[in-house]
Formats: C-alpha cells, structure tokens, sequence
C-alpha cells in the first residue's frame, strides 16, 4: 500500500511538470514579459524604461530557459522558467501585482473557502443520494417522472441565476439574512454562511440526482436484488440494506476526487458573496490580470486534483475489498 | 424596412464573412449533410423515429431550430455604402457591421430611448424632473416618469389614459396573433402541397409531424404578437442605454449557439484520434495519450481557460491593426474562446473513446478484420468509428447545453465574449447590480433567463430523447 502510494506520488511528478509547462507557455511564449509590462502599466505611463524596471522588479528579465552570460550551472537556473515556475513545487508562490505574499494569503484564505464548500459537498451529498433514493423507491410512477423532469429543469438553469434570485428573494424582499460578507467568528458566521450554501446546494442538485437515480436503477436490475425479493424482503428493506450500500460505490469514489479541491472554492459563490476565500482571489486576480496569482492557483488546482486521483484509487480498495494496488 | 429596400441594400453592401459566421454556416451545412445520409439508410432512420417519436423531443427539436434560423441570419454579415455627393466617387462603406438580422429587425436597432423602460411601458423606469406650464402662467418643476421617444408614438402626448393603452396593447397583440396564424396557414399549406407531390414515404411518423405543427403554429402566434406589440412598444422594455432588450436577446442566440456548437470541431478531431489510439494500440501510445489527457485535466479548467483568454486578450491589445472593425476583434476573440474551450473539454470524450475502443479491439470481426491484414487506420475509421458513433453524439448534444452554461459563468468572471458583442452571460452580468435599483429592473435579467432556459432545456430534453434511443443499454429503462 505504502509503496504504492510512493510511486503514484512519484507519477504526479511528471504531470505537474507538464502543467508547469502548459502554463509558462501560455504566460510567457505567447506573450513576451514586454506585453504583460504594457498590461499592467497602462497606456499611459509606457516608456521602454518604466518597461525594463517593472521587469527587473519582478525578475522577468532574466531569459526564458538558458542563460548563456552566466556560469555553469546558473545557465539553467537563473532564468524565468527556473525561477518562476520550478520554484513552485518548493511552495513558493512568489508575489502578487499588490506585493502581497502569495503564499501567506493561499494559507489565510484557505478557511472561508473550506467554510462555504465543505456544508455544500456535505449537505449536497446527503440531499441528493436521499432525492435519488427517493425517485428509485418511486420508480415507474409520475412521481419518479415529475422528478426526472424537475432534475432536467433544475440543471437548465444557470447557477448565475439561483445566485441573483437567492439574494433578491431572501437577503432584498424578505430579509432573512445579509445579502453578502463574512464573519471569521462561528457564531456570527453562520448568518452569512446559510444562504450561499443553500443555493450552491440548490444549483447542483439537479444534475447529481438524475445521474445517482441511474447509479441505483443499474444497480437495482441486478441478480443478487432480485434473489432478495424473491426471499421475501420488502422492497424498502432492499433497497435500503442492500441496494444503497452498493450503489454508493461509485458514488463515493466519484466524489472523492473532488474533496481535496474543496480548497479552492467556489469561483462564482464567494465572488457574489463577498467571501474572502480563493475562490474569489482567483476571481480578482484574473479580473486584475495578476499572472502571479493565476499561475499560482493552476499549480495549487492540479496539486488537489492529482491528490484526488491518488485517494480516488485508494477508495477503490476500501469500499471494495476484491480490489488489491500493486 | 420593406423586402424591396432590403434586397436593394444587400446588393450593394460589403459582404463580410466572419470566422464563425463560415463556421457556423459549414456546421449547418454538415447537419443537412448527416440528415440525408440518415434518411438514406432505413435502419438510422428507425433509430432517429424512434427518438422523434417522443414529444418533448419533437418540440425541443423544433424549438432548437428555430433558435438557430436566427442564428444563421444573424451570421451573414456586411457594411452598408456609405452616402456618396457624387456617382463617380469611390464607393465607401460604412464601418458598422450588421447582420441580415439586424436589417431585418431594424426597427428594434435603431430606435432608441434614453434609459430604463419596463416592458410595455410607455414611459421610463425613473422619475425625472419635468417644467410643466400651468394654465395660469405659472411654471412648475414635477418630479415623473417622462414618456418615451420611440414607444408608445401612436398614443397623443402627455399622460396616456388607462383605457386607451390596454385597448391598444390588446388590439396590437391581437392583430398580432392573427397575423402570425395566417402565415402558419400559408406555411402549412406550401407543406401540405409539397407532401401531396412528392408523397413517396408512407411510413412518416404521424405523432411527430403533429406536434411539429403544434409548436411551430404557437411560435408563429407568439412571434406574431410581438411583431404587431413591437409596432408601439418595447416588448421586454430598455436596458440601461435604452436599447431593447428583445434585440438583445435574439443577438444573444447566435453567440449561445457558436459556443455551443464551435468547440466540438475542436474537441471532436482531438477526442475521437486520441481516444480511439490510445485504446486501440495500447502500450506506448496510450502511455503518452493518457499523460497528456491527466495533464490537461489537472488545470483547473476555469483557470487554463482565463489563463488563455488573458495571453490572447493582450495579444489582440497590442496587435489593433489586424481588424477592420471592432465586430471583427469580437469575433476573434469569440473563436479564440471557443479553440480555448475544445481544447479543454476533449479530456472527457477521450477518456470514454478509449474505454469503448479498449474493449472493442477484442471483439470478433475486429480481429477477423486484423486477421485479414486491414491496416490499422483501416479498421479504427472503417468497424470502430461506426460503432462508437452514438456515444459521439451523446457526448456532443450533452456537452452543448454545458458549453451555453458556461458562457455566462465565464462572461461573468470576464474571460468570456468581447464586451461589445451581446451574450447572455453579458446580459446577466449587466443585470445583476439592476436589480437593487429603485424601481426594481427586472426585466433584462428575466428576458435573458427566458431564453437561455429555453434554449438550454431543449438541448438537454433532447439529448435525453437521442440517448434513450441511441444508447443500447438504456433499453426498457426509464
């Protein structure tokens, strides 16, 4: 087990290599770090020098992959991609366009994103594996129909829309909670917490119940179900006992490459919300441009989603006992 | 505008073919295409009745082309000339670019008010001070809502009396309706003449022409009545320039329907040549496929996507010389995201590609053909391909309602379609600071969501319907 752990951390290595490169492309060879000064420095103030020291300020005027002016092996490592980009795997982030550290605001930030997304992944899972359940007891009837629709319905909507319509309706015509922001103590939190979880939950329900009812249903027209009934369980019982503990199977090791992500947050939740988590950092980053920032947050998102590819395998074995890693 | 003057106009505009506009039209094209192969073949033709005997499909299937007839006129585009003093100088053309759409719905372009208006209304949203003259002479400053320039023209100025209005609206929409049910009549009379003639095919599917009519006689009915609303009024009101929102919206369908449908000629060739090798050859090469895929995979897809959409958005900055016209930045921006979005949605199809092509390269006639020595580009293009073919299809109806989705979330963030160009996820974007104001401005964003569930909900009912159909293992399910 341990072993196998080891290597498929040694596999991410490659990978996040790959990442790194994908993304200096986009940063740096498609656009020079002339184009990305121009950028920040606006059009008015723009003179090749103002060009060179913004430069200079932030190491960008170093060459891309060699540097032949220096020695040995400084050629490889004092250039942009070196600096840059091989130094995140050392968790270092560098600096944002403000000058803040990137590094300390992903660890400060890390917590109002966990606080909106973990209730969401929780509540979500809950409500829908119980929706779908419900639909599969129903099976055949309007009842299962209606929801089949409602579900298509529900995932026609944009989530913009569940955002603007949850503030309008409850925070501006009834009142019942503030329209945005966030408090770091937990008692007062919750206020503000309440409602964009309950729209996140609202705008995904959607598609993961008419995707977990499949699940069940496929599950349902198997053997060992009908020797069930034929032994003279109730229906309920069935599925209950038997048919949900093995429909959540794929559930769960579907869902276990996202926990890790959790950390990132939710883009459009904490922007609309007023939350300071990272969800909304990379929204302003990319609003400002802050190539630091952006490039950052991809190598943090890739980082939690290899994580999330390693547990997912790891459920495999938990969940399922026949399944051995080698 | 009279057809006369619009034919004249077209004849001597410059044509201007945009990127996407030669995209869009191929991709029809290439439909019309894949419907005759299909009605050719008798056992794709059970397969495709058996997905049109539904009636949600039938409906969202009309209701989807619909959306895209305005697409499609929305996509040829040219500058008109330019007044000249004299006939002998050069013709110049105007550096507006507009679509036959446009010309079409002239009225509704062109005809401004100053600000907010609620639908129907006939005056604005706001109250505004007004110097009114009394009848002794005196003059005094009132705060209330002004009427409109342009809606509301056939009412007498001043204040418009109940009665009149209502009267008016009714009459209009009305005279409306009936206008559009005339024309249903004429198109189905041309349609019945056309079957009477060529009435070869016994076996046509009853249920599906009926609710063909169905919808397509209540759109000529509401398309009527607001073509005769739209004589006297903004049918969903003015956004914040007074523009009206109904062109917006019907500007947004073609956007929607671009990014829709653009993407897959990228993620298709990607998908389809990756997955298919990768599962089919095994070994070194699915080694690699499968590298790549993980690594694109791994991006946060939002992030490569602003990632990618920031480097192009400075390029295009820093290059102003290469368009003529801001319409044309727009639409290369507009195609940029969409080579952006096929190039990160194709993970999906790839991954579902190799699996099938994994187990189909055990099954009897592939080894048969292998055994007969067929090359092995041979036997992916000729007993692969064909045989993966439904979940193409799948994948690719599925994926264009979450590609129309995921418009408006990027607009919002601002990666997403030129600020000049009109899309739902702008309309909404505008929208959403609309509603804190007093009077509340409701109707943009509502009119956006009309549509876009709409046109989402059908392409999601009628994937449903092509998957039921299509897919061999959801038989006698559901």
């Amino acid at each position: 087990m341990f072993a196998y752990i080891l290597r498929r951390c040694f596999y991410a290595i490659p990978i996040l290599i790959g990442v790194n490169l994908i993304t200096f492309a986009l940063f740096f060879m498609v656009n020079s770090p002339d184009d990305m000064a121009r950028m920040q420095l606006g059009v008015k103030r723009v003179t090749p020098e103002a060009i060179q020291q913004w430069k200079a300020e932030r190491g960008y005027d170093k060459p891309l992959f060699l540097n032949e002016s220096a020695a040995s092996l400084n050629q490889l490592t004092d250039t942009v991609f070196y600096t840059k980009s091989l130094t995140l795997f050392a968790g270092e982030f560098g600096r944002s366009e403000d000058g803040r550290e990137i590094g300390r605001e992903i660890r400060e930030r890390m917590g109002p994103s966990l606080a909106i997304a973990l209730p969401t992944f929780v509540i979500g899972l809950g409500l829908t594996v119980s929706l779908a359940l419900f639909l599969v007891l129903f099976r055949g009837t309007w009842l299962d129909r209606t929801g089949v629709v409602l579900c298509v319905g529900l995932m026609s909507i944009s989530s913009l829309f569940f955002i603007i319509g949850g503030q309008f309706l409850f925070a501006r015509v009834l009142q019942l909670v503030p329209i945005s922001g966030y408090a770091s103590n937990p008692l007062v939190a919750w206020h503000f917490l309440i409602l964009p979880v309950a729209v996140a939950v609202i705008a995904g329900v959607g598609g993961s119940t008419r995707w977990y009812r499949t699940l069940f249903l496929e599950e349902i027209s198997k053997d060992y179900v009908r020797t069930a009934r034929a032994k003279g369980l109730s229906d309920a019982v069935v599925l209950f006992g038997h048919v949900l503990r093995n429909g959540l199977i794929p559930i769960l090791t579907g869902v276990v490459v996202v926990i890790p992500s959790l950390f990132m947050g939710s883009l459009l939740i904490e922007s609309f919300f007023c939350i300071p988590g990272l969800g909304s950092y990379t929204i302003d980053a990319i609003a400002a441009q802050d190539f630091a920032v952006v490039r950052a947050m991809v190598f943090l998102g890739s980082v939690l989603y290899l994580l999330g590819l390693i547990l997912t395998d790891l459920s495999y074995t938990l969940v399922d006992p026949r399944i051995r890693l080698k | 505008m009279t057809i006369s003057s619009l034919l004249n106009n077209l004849s001597q505009s410059l044509w201007v073919w945009l990127v996407t506009d030669v995209l869009l039209w191929s991709l029809f094209v290439l439909l019309i295409l894949s419907v005759v192969v299909i009605l050719r073949s008798p056992l794709q033709r059970a397969v495709w009745q058996k997905v049109f005997h539904q009636r949600l499909a039938v409906v969202s299937a009309v209701l989807l082309a619909v959306a895209a007839s305005f697409a499609l006129l929305d996509s040829i585009h040219l500058r008109e000339p330019l007044p000249r003093a004299t006939q002998d100088m050069p013709v110049r053309y105007s550096v507006e670019v507009n679509s036959v759409l446009d010309l079409l719905l002239v009225d509704l372009r062109k005809d401004h008010e100053k600000t907010y208006s609620a639908p129907l209304a006939v005056t604005l949203a706001a109250l505004e001070p007004v110097t009114v003259s009394l009848p002794d002479g005196t003059i005094e400053v009132r705060r209330e809502a002004p009427r409109l320039k342009v809606a509301g023209a056939a009412f007498p100025p001043g204040p418009v009396d109940e009665t009149t209005y209502w009267l008016d609206v009714v009459q209009r929409a009305d005279l409306g309706a009936v206008g559009g049910a005339l024309f249903f009549g004429v198109l189905g009379f041309i349609f019945m003449l056309l079957r009477r003639i060529s009435s070869k095919n016994e076996q046509t599917n009853r249920i599906a022409w009926r609710w063909v009519a169905y919808t397509l006689a209540s759109l000529c009915v509401l398309g009527g009545i607001f073509i005769g609303l739209s004589s006297n009024f903004h049918v969903f009101g003015t956004d914040k320039v007074g523009q009206d929102v109904l062109y917006q919206v019907l500007k947004s369908l073609r956007t929607a329907l671009v990014i829709g449908l653009v993407p897959t000629l990228v993620t298709l060739p990607l998908g389809i040549a990756l997955g298919l090798s990768a599962g089919y050859f095994r070994g070194k090469v699915d080694d690699v496929i499968q590298y790549v895929y993980t690594t694109v995979s791994a991006i946060p897809g939002v992030l490569l996507i602003a990632a990618a959409v920031l480097s192009i958005q400075v390029m295009i900055d820093n290059h102003p010389e290469w368009f003529a016209t801001a319409v044309e930045r727009g639409d290369i921006r507009l195609l940029a995201l969409c080579i952006i979005l096929g190039m990160t949605s194709w993970t999906g199809i790839a991954r579902l590609l190799r699996g099938e092509a994994l187990k189909m390269r055990e099954f009897e006639y592939v080894q048969a053909a292998r055994a007969f020595g067929v090359s092995a580009g041979q036997i992916l293009l000729r007993h692969v391909l064909p045989n993966v073919f439904p979940i193409i299809l799948i994948t690719l109806v599925m994926e264009f309602s979450s590609l129309v989705l995921a418009e408006a979330v990027l607009s919002y963030i601002g990666i997403g379609v030129d600020p000049t160009m009109f899309s739902f996820g702008l309309m909404i974007n505008n929208a959403r600071m609309e509603l804190s104001r007093d009077p509340v401005v409701w109707w943009s964003l509502t009119a956006a969501f009309l549509f876009m569930v709409i046109l989402v909900l059908a392409a999601n009912l009628l994937a449903d319907a092509v998957r039921d159909a299509l897919d061999p293992r959801s038989e006698g399910q559901s």
